[in-house]
């Protein structure tokens, strides 16, 4: 009897180390695309190809739906150049664009961010101990160069151990 | 899932129409021929010019080219390092009428405001193609 009650505790506390281990697994769960800083990789061959001749090809987590709309119907003017794409490949490139948008990507002011740099996660993340001219230096150009910092930004890692800040 | 999108990507490079640059100059020339009735023929003099010069706007093809086409260029706007122009020193180049089209439409109308002429198109092309 004595000896039964005392294994019932163990099991209970197997069982509650294992709701544990769930719910932390949950938890984590919830934040699968950025995990420590990667972003789940995607495939898309048109997407890949055309997105990445001026800049890297940005993951489509990183905006809403409706930026990705807004983006994909204005290529002929992209932030000040002419980036059109014939109908076919611009609707299939934003049909992949929808299906994988994020969601909470929205800007401060709660319109839609045309650019990731104007999310609110994306400021959140830049926030601590950058030096104050690092989007200015010669070698960075601009925050839309994010390999300039994480150097393996085209396999979707932006985490802490390929960061390195340029001169 | 890697391999699989390797093999798709040569798969779809195959299916692609490869040509050569002789044949986009051909087609240039057939082109200036009907949009110009006196057209002589294509220089690379002319071209060296019109790919080292602005045209009224603030780039030319030179700012993000480079101006040694066999060299690698840099996006003036975002820094991405851009592949030499020049067919001697890149095989990819004037291969792939998809392409040329996409770029030449959208390079143009950054550089000039306009679509090029086939005068224009066929005398650069001719001066990247003597570059040695």
């Amino acid at each position: 009897m004595t000896i039964s009650l005392y294994r019932s505790r163990w099991w209970t506390l197997w069982l509650g180390t294992l709701l544990v281990l769930i719910a932390g697994g949950a938890l984590a769960d919830d934040d699968d695309d950025h995990d420590e800083g990667r972003i789940r990789p995607l495939h898309h061959a048109a997407w890949q190809q055309e997105c990445s001749a001026c800049h890297i090809a940005y993951p489509p987590q990183l905006l809403p739906a409706v930026s990705w709309r807004a983006i994909m119907n204005g290529l002929n003017q992209h932030f000040g150049t002419d980036a059109s794409l014939d109908t076919q490949q611009q609707a299939d490139i934003l049909r992949f664009l929808e299906a994988n948008a994020g969601q909470n990507r929205g800007s401060k002011n709660g319109s839609p961010p045309l650019r990731i740099t104007e999310t609110r996660w994306f400021v959140h993340e830049h926030s601590e101990e950058l030096p104050a001219d690092i989007w200015k230096r010669p070698s960075v150009k601009s925050a839309a160069n994010c390999s300039a910092c994480h150097t393996a930004a085209e396999r979707g890692d932006y985490s802490e151990h390929t960061l390195r800040l340029p001169r | 899932m890697r391999f699989t999108f390797a093999t798709l990507l040569l798969l779809l490079s195959f299916y692609a129409h490869a040509e050569t640059p002789a044949d986009f100059q051909k087609q240039f020339t057939t082109q200036a021929q009907q949009e110009n009735p006196a057209f002589t023929g294509f220089s690379a003099e002319q071209g060296q010019r019109f790919y080292s010069s602005t045209h009224g706007k603030e780039w030319s093809c030179a700012t993000c080219h480079s101006q040694n086409p066999k060299a690698s260029g840099q996006h003036i706007a975002t820094g991405k390092t851009i592949a030499p122009l020049a067919p001697t020193a890149n095989a990819e180049r004037f291969t792939r009428p998809d392409k040329v089209e996409k770029w030449f439409k959208r390079n143009c109308n950054e550089v000039l405001g306009r679509a090029c002429t086939a005068q224009e198109k066929g005398d650069v092309l001719t001066y990247l193609l003597s570059v040695r």
